[in-house]
């Protein structure tokens, strides 16, 4: 009965969806008031009806309905409660519904909340916000319906795949999935301002807390991400350029162009044709995500999403999405008025900057990650991975790492240089103190590292320049987001670099009682031990390390663990974090003279690359605090003149 | 010392350079850098530096056996890449059909400027 009412919820939601955008488009068209009045009700409902038929999916899942196919392939009664709730999105279907689920709450959140927009653009942006649901409600009950039934039901489920038995999958495709979403949505206020015409700073300001509130998804999604595979997969790496790691990088990257732009529209009335084009690419690439990771259609760790016939119906929903974007963007563009002028050296100019490198790192991963598919298409095997990433977006990046130094010191509209070279003087001698030490102390440093830690300290110091000879009580929330976000950024950056440069890696065939040494660690084997866990079984290896220059031991217990269903063996790295660094043990098999082994790493300051991303979510969000109540408060101001 | 003793006792045994290192420093953290551009051909997106598979130690065995032997990194992947092809490396080696790739950014980067620098101009005669 509930798998029923969950699949009449979701055929509800799609009606509303149509109503939707049908009575926004005869409302808009033939200026009947009272159908464009509908849209905002109808907007509310469809968000209600959506999150019922998911919230139904959920409640089958923690019930174990074996008699639900997707219940029966993918949860298990044995599971612990918590995976049971996560399995409910932890895979194809229900992933897909808690995406369209989160977009109509989003519509419904705008119909609910907006207030500063115009009403013809607000209308507009719900019908696009419909039109775009539409495809994903199409998608779900014509292909991938998440609540049919089984007959007869499964006597039990066939479990999930042990990797995802994890904390980190009940949040990390979530956020990402809110991210993707959130720009979709604000890909909608663009359509919306691209109808009405009206592209202007209201829509600039209307648009921001989606792209802000999406950005902080994708970043925290990304960091999340990151971690789970560094602990999670064992080989001590933290990004291996796995194209569906590409498929979240490239709207974060789209998103952070967007996000500064958007601020050039809001505050100075500039770069209108080119924010309305970034709404365009993020939405692009965020759909492009979904279907690269759901379709399968590149080989990668994340093998798990595989679906190639879905993956074609994505693509069909994509290039009607993407095609009619940019041909609506194409019509549309030449109408849209040239923004207020500015000067090369001014704050525009900074953030024209940081979009242009921005998008030119975007443009090298997609083609990066597009290019095996197109090269065996033409009969070419070829793989494009780490060393050709690095070697192309690093020295971009580390660029754009410097223009973000002086970005922020920039006025708007003009500025002298001589009043910049000035404010960098401290910047630039620590980035240059650093530099050097590193050379010295490191010297097979590459280059890279080495400047990457030189200008992760000249952005650490120069991040709080905003703040010089400013009252700190009365220095904006926004502004405050921004110096914790951009020093954020070299924290992460001075962990990579660290990570990069001074890793020692020691793999041994070890013996018990026999000392090896990592770094400045002594480790030894002391014994093998079995252990049971809920659903699994494992040998775990007892390893002590101390410290060369004394210390407390630490006891690591990295483990080989076998899954009865489906049945897997998998390695549950073990993992120490000293404030200098992570200390990181993996075992592996034992050899025929009884010697396992063991995979041991030193890592200095790795931790700082997921603590970097964490600062730079929590200067997003205090960011997005700061716009929001300054709103709330010009409403309010407004509201009392009138 | 103890280290030397723990050398000298491993150095005794034989070694199965697809799970052990090569004693010498330096050809290690060539190999190293080498095995992670190779790719593990029946992995799922994964160089044989970071793969648990028998095969990947098999190739993992023999880039430590040719660069221990004294055999250049360049050498061995291009070895490789003879009996693989160019599927094996992450590191697409240029040629006419990866031209594109490589150039990719170069041209993004010039037209991105050339994008600016137009509208920048046209800004300062507005």
């Amino acid at each position: 009965m509930i798998a029923e009412a969950g699949l009449a919820a979701l055929w509800f939601a799609a009606a509303m969806a149509l109503l939707q955008l049908a009575s926004a488009a005869l409302g808009l068209r033939l200026k009947q008031d009272e159908l464009a009045a509908a849209v905002r009700p109808v907007a509310i409902a469809q968000g209600a009806l959506a999150a019922l038929s998911f919230a139904l999916l959920i409640i089958l899942f923690l019930r174990s309905d074996m008699s639900v196919l997707l219940v029966a392939q993918n949860s298990h009664s044995a599971k612990p409660l918590l995976y049971k709730f996560a399995g409910a999105w932890g895979n194809h279907e229900g992933s897909m519904l808690l995406w369209v689920t989160v977009l109509a709450l989003a519509g419904a959140g705008i119909a609910m909340f907006e207030r500063k927009l115009d009403r013809a653009t607000l209308i507009a942006t719900l019908g696009a916000q419909a039109f775009i649901a539409l495809g994903f409600y199409a998608f779900l009950v014509i292909a991938s319906n998440p609540f049919t039934r089984l007959d007869p039901p499964a006597l039990d489920g066939m479990g999930l795949n042990p990797l995802l038995q994890d904390p980190g999958l009940a949040f990390h495709p979530p956020t990402l999935y809110f991210g993707y979403v959130g720009l979709s949505i604000a890909f909608s206020f663009a359509v919306g301002a691209m109808i009405t015409r009206e592209v202007g700073p209201v829509f600039a300001r209307a648009m921001r807390p989606w792209v802000l509130g999406a950005w902080i998804f994708l970043t925290i999604g990304i960091t999340a991400g990151s971690y789970w595979a560094y602990y999670e997969l064992g080989w001590g790496g933290w990004w291996f350029w796995d194209p569906v790691e590409n498929a979240s990088l490239m709207p974060w990257l789209a998103a952070t162009a967007l996000l500064h732009s958007v601020n050039v529209l809001a505050a100075r009335d500039g770069l209108r044709a080119w924010t309305l084009m970034l709404a365009v690419v993020a939405f692009s690439m965020s759909m492009l995500g979904t279907f690269l990771v759901r379709s399968g259609i590149l080989t990668s760790v994340h093998a798990f999403a595989v679906d190639p016939t879905r993956g074609s119906f994505i693509l069909v929903l994509l290039a009607i999405y993407i095609g009619g974007a940019l041909a609506l963007y194409g019509a549309r563009v030449g109408r849209v008025k040239a923004g207020q002028p500015f000067d090369l050296l001014s704050r525009e100019g900074g953030l024209v900057l940081n979009n242009l490198l921005l998008s030119v790192i975007l443009g090298i991963v997609l083609i990066g990650t597009l290019y095996p598919i197109v090269a065996q298409a033409m009969g070419q095997q070829l793989s494009v991975g780490p060393p050709f990433f690095n070697k192309t977006t690093g020295p971009i990046a580390l660029f754009l790492v410097a223009a973000m130094a002086v970005g922020p010191m920039l006025r708007w509209r003009r500025d002298e240089a001589n009043a910049i070279l000035e404010k960098m003087t401290v910047p630039a001698g620590a980035a240059a103190l650093v530099t050097a030490a590193t050379f010295l102390a490191a010297d097979d440093a590459s280059w890279m590292e080495i400047v990457g830690l030189g200008l992760a300290a000249a952005v650490a110091i120069a991040s709080f320049a905003p703040l010089w000879r400013r009252n700190l009580l009365r220095t904006p929330l926004f502004t405050w987001g921004m110096i914790v976000a951009h020093f954020g950024c070299a924290v992460s950056l001075a962990g990579m670099a660290a990570d990069s440069a001074f890793t020692s890696e020691r793999l041994v065939a070890a013996r018990y009682g026999q000392p090896y040494y990592v770094g400045p660690w002594r480790i030894v084997l002391n014994g093998v031990a079995p252990v049971v866990g809920d659903n699994w079984s494992a040998v775990e290896g007892r390893v002590t390390a101390i410290r060369s220059d004394g210390g407390t031991p630490l006891l690591l217990t990295p483990q080989r663990r076998f899954y009865a269903s489906p049945p897997t063996d998998t390695a549950e790295a073990s993992i120490r974090t000293r404030v200098d660094g992570q200390l990181y043990a993996v075992l592996g098999a034992q050899d025929a003279q009884g010697r396992w082994q063991l995979r041991l790493w030193w890592k200095p300051f790795v931790t700082l690359i997921w603590f970097g991303g964490g600062l730079i979510a929590l200067g997003g969000a205090l960011s997005l605090i700061g716009r929001i109540s300054r709103e709330r408060r010009s409403v309010r101001r407004r509201e009392e003149a009138e | 010392m103890s280290m030397m003793i723990a050398l000298a006792l491993t150095a005794g045994m034989p070694v199965d350079l697809g799970y052990a290192q090569i004693p010498d420093a330096t050809k290690e953290a060539q190999a190293a850098e080498l095995m992670a551009e190779l790719r593990c051909l029946v992995c799922q997106g994964q160089s044989i530096h970071d793969s648990d598979v028998d095969m990947a130690a098999d190739m993992r065995r023999v880039v430590r056996q040719k660069i221990a032997a004294g055999e250049k990194p360049s050498e061995v992947r291009a070895w490789l890449i003879e009996r693989y092809g160019s599927y094996v490396t992450y590191d697409p080696p240029l040629s006419w059909a990866t031209a594109p790739l490589w150039l990719a950014p170069l041209l993004l980067l010039a037209a991105g400027l050339w994008l600016a620098r137009g509208s920048l101009r046209r800004r300062r005669r507005a």
